[in-house]
């Protein structure tokens, strides 16, 4: 299959290595992957901020770099989710039905990363090793909007060598929402400082989700406190261990 | 629109407001403490209901089509209720409730009035404009007491002082009801409330309730509680007053059904509320011998008028999204400075108040989804916060001053950067460049200015890295080894 990627703004340019990790872990899987130089961002901050008509066209802009692909792999969550629950109105608010229909047509081929290994490729075992002990916090859009269940915990129980720690509360946000981090700065800390105290207390060296925002923000406390625990995107776990078998890239 | 509601809240911004409650560890305590419990509760009596689902979805699709049709349901209603000797009061707005209400009373020439817990007489401020004219308001719901008697303001519209431990209760009634040393056991303080307001029940003429379902095809009406003082105050008096928003109308009494099961056990997760009181006008020799009903606009034909949010007014009060929500935990109700908190609080209260006010609670979400997950009419808060966050962004964008707002010019050179790959590229090129004078020497940023210092007052942020990930595309993948592209092909 041809895979393309949507690597995503934030992750473009501050968390280039997790694009990396996606390469390497689909490309070991036997897909073709490419990756189109025109995109830019899915329209999601612009959104849930209240600034709905300036993201019209960010849409339609992805719409039309990906409208002929036979799938887009996403590694962030909360951008699959702007997606699947607000594109339809968006282009509604905007009276064009034309983009409706394009939208339509696109988005049964868009994936969040971990759910196209396990929904569409039926992978669980990507033969990755990591020997850590490693805890999952769950972002509050890959539970709530995408529904991933336990797809990317059934990933991580196939590494090798990973020790994966349960974690408290793990339903609950911690606390990033966008441009809430910053229009709320005091409540989105209280509600980071309960977060990395769960995290914390699971003892792991690192934790993982399937969203960079929600570990930019963890690991922005966790640094911030000089503790010793990572972050790691759920893509960098499942990319390490065979890279040495492999040699160069395939 | 000049509408004087809820006086005695202050109305700073959310973020203010926050800030002081965030300060308070015993309230935190108190309230991560309280809604833990109810919490847990809820989703064992949910758990155990295998039809859950279809349930939460009958509620929607009633209350979506009583609101379709809510002309229909509330002539209906007024029909049926003055045909079994009710007397049913239109009311506009808050000022139009008080002064139909207030003449009620002086009517009966009642010096003190017997209140059932209710949310709607705290959005038209009934109490204090009842003292202002002599009149005493008592209240007989046990939170709602400890409230009045310590001249707070409710947290939450279940359980209104969710945000007050028992050591302090105790203190406050020592104090109130000039007792001597009381216990701090729930029965000790549930026996000295009870003690206090029997003389009350048997003495007062006039009860005043809200009330959770006005049943359309009936005129019946329908209120649940957990503690008796409801059953008391519907009950005893001569003389009953009913405020209830006009949204609460539903079309039939089978369709108590759905939500007898779904509003117990999502509000205090009991399978059945203790108290489950339904009537329909009046009968001699039994309950009050006169009943009104004081129907309230105040603000909710125009959210009815808007398609988006109208859903907001599906909601049956059960306060499950208060318990469930995130930020609600760390900064309990006070902060939403509204009769109405939490994230059902956050679209509401700015609507009801035609968004001239409360414009920053839309902003007091992560949008993390928990309370449209809990919802047992589905409203999908986060989808009506969007809707009302690009309203209050319209408003803003319409005056000068917002147009020249740090925000504004933010977003709208974000969406010129992400209008075209090129842009974002040179963007992020200057970026690697431009953040230097802001990277400490770990590698991190760890102060930065104006609005993304709330960022870094707890949080560091990792520099950009010097190769975006687009660039590492193009180097290593597109123009491999030589840096050349390869040829067509």
């Amino acid at each position: 299959m041809r895979v393309s990627l949507f690597i995503t703004c934030y992750n473009d340019a501050l968390f280039p290595e997790t694009g990396k990790a996606v390469v390497n872990v689909l490309e070991r899987l036997g897909h073709d992957f490419e990756f189109r130089a025109e995109q830019t961002c899915c329209g999601q901050m612009h959104w849930n901020t209240g600034y709905l008509r300036e993201a019209v066209p960010i849409i339609r802009h992805f719409v039309r770099v990906y409208q002929d692909v036979e799938a887009v792999v996403i590694p962030s969550s909360s951008c699959v989710s702007m997606m699947r629950d607000h594109y339809i109105k968006a282009a509604e608010i905007d009276g064009d039905a034309k983009l409706v229909a394009d939208i339509e047509a696109l988005l049964p081929r868009i994936y969040e990363f971990s759910e196209f290994l396990v929904r569409k490729l039926g992978v669980e075992d990507v033969g990755a090793s990591y020997p850590h002990k490693v805890t999952y916090h769950a972002s509050c859009h890959s539970m709530r909007s995408l529904h991933l269940g336990d797809i990317p915990i059934r990933l991580l129980k196939q590494v090798r060598g990973l020790d994966l720690q349960p974690i408290q509360n793990m339903q609950e946000c911690c606390g990033f929402g966008g441009t809430f981090s910053i229009k709320n700065a005091d409540v989105s800390s209280a509600m980071l400082a309960d977060k990395v105290r769960n995290v914390l207390n699971t003892g792991a060296e690192v934790c993982t989700a399937v969203d960079n925002s929600c570990l930019m923000h963890l690991y922005g406390s966790l640094h911030r406190q000089r503790t010793f625990v990572r972050t790691a995107h759920l893509a960098e776990i499942l990319a390490s261990g065979y890279v040495e078998q492999q040699g160069a890239r395939a | 629109m000049s509408q004087v509601q809820e006086a005695h809240w202050n109305r700073r911004d959310f973020p203010e407001a926050a800030r002081e409650m965030l300060q308070n560890s015993q309230t935190r305590k108190n309230v991560q403490h309280a809604t833990n419990i109810i919490q847990a509760k809820r989703n064992k009596v949910v758990a155990e209901m295998p039809d859950w689902e279809d349930l939460r979805e009958a509620g929607a699709q009633i209350r979506a089509h009583t609101l379709r049709h809510l002309d229909h349901y509330l002539t209906q209603f007024e029909e049926n209720c003055t045909r079994a000797g009710g007397h049913v009061h239109w009311a506009s707005d808050a000022e139009e409730a008080r002064r139909i209400i207030l003449e009620l009373v002086e009517q009966q020439q009642a010096r003190e009035v017997i209140k059932i817990k209710t949310m709607t007489s705290e959005e038209i401020g009934l109490n204090a404009h009842l003292e202002a004219h002599g009149i005493q308001p008592i209240e007989t719901d046990l939170a709602e007491l400890i409230i009045q008697m310590g001249k707070d303001r409710p947290s939450h519209f279940v359980v209104p002082a969710l945000h007050v431990n028992r050591a302090q209760v105790r203190e406050l009634f020592q104090q109130e009801m000039h007792l001597p040393e009381i216990g701090d056991r729930p029965e000790d303080l549930a026996t000295a409330a009870r003690t206090y307001l029997r003389e009350k029940y048997l003495r007062i003429k006039v009860a005043v309730s809200g009330g959770n379902f006005l049943i359309a095809d009936t005129g019946g009406m329908c209120i649940v509680e957990s503690e008796g003082n409801g059953r008391m105050c519907l009950t005893l008096p001569d003389v009953l007053i009913s405020v209830v928003g006009i949204e609460k109308v539903i079309p039939s009494y089978r369709d108590l059904e759905v939500f007898l099961q779904t509003l117990p056990r999502s509000a205090t997760g009991e399978r059945m509320n203790p108290y489950n009181s339904t009537w329909c006008g009046v009968h001699p020799g039994d309950g009050p011998k006169e009943f009104h009903i004081v129907l309230l606009d105040n603000g909710r034909s125009p959210i009815l008028a808007d398609k988006e949010a109208r859903q907001t007014l599906q909601c049956i009060r059960c306060a499950a999204c208060l318990n469930v929500c995130p930020v609600y935990h760390q900064t309990g109700g006070h902060a939403y400075e509204s009769v109405y908190a939490g994230p059902i609080g956050a679209i509401l209260t700015p609507q009801l108040q035609s968004m001239q006010e409360g414009r920053s609670l839309p902003y007091a979400s992560s949008l993390c989804g928990a309370c449209y997950e809990v919802c047992p009419v589905k409203i999908n808060i986060p989808e009506v916060l969007i809707h009302l966050r690009g309203k209050v962004v319209r408003q803003d964008q319409a005056t000068f001053s917002g147009k020249l707002s740090l925000w504004n010019i933010g977003m709208q050179a974000a969406a010129f950067l992400f209008a075209d790959a090129g842009r974002l590229a040179m963007a992020e090129h200057m970026g690697q460049i431009g953040q230097k004078p802001l990277v400490s020497k770990n590698g991190f940023i760890e102060w930065m200015p104006l609005m993304l210092s709330g960022w870094t007052q707890t949080r560091d942020l990792k520099a950009m890295p010097a190769q975006s990930f687009r660039d590492w595309w193009a180097k290593e993948r597109m123009y491999p080894s030589n840096g050349k592209r390869p040829h067509a092909g």
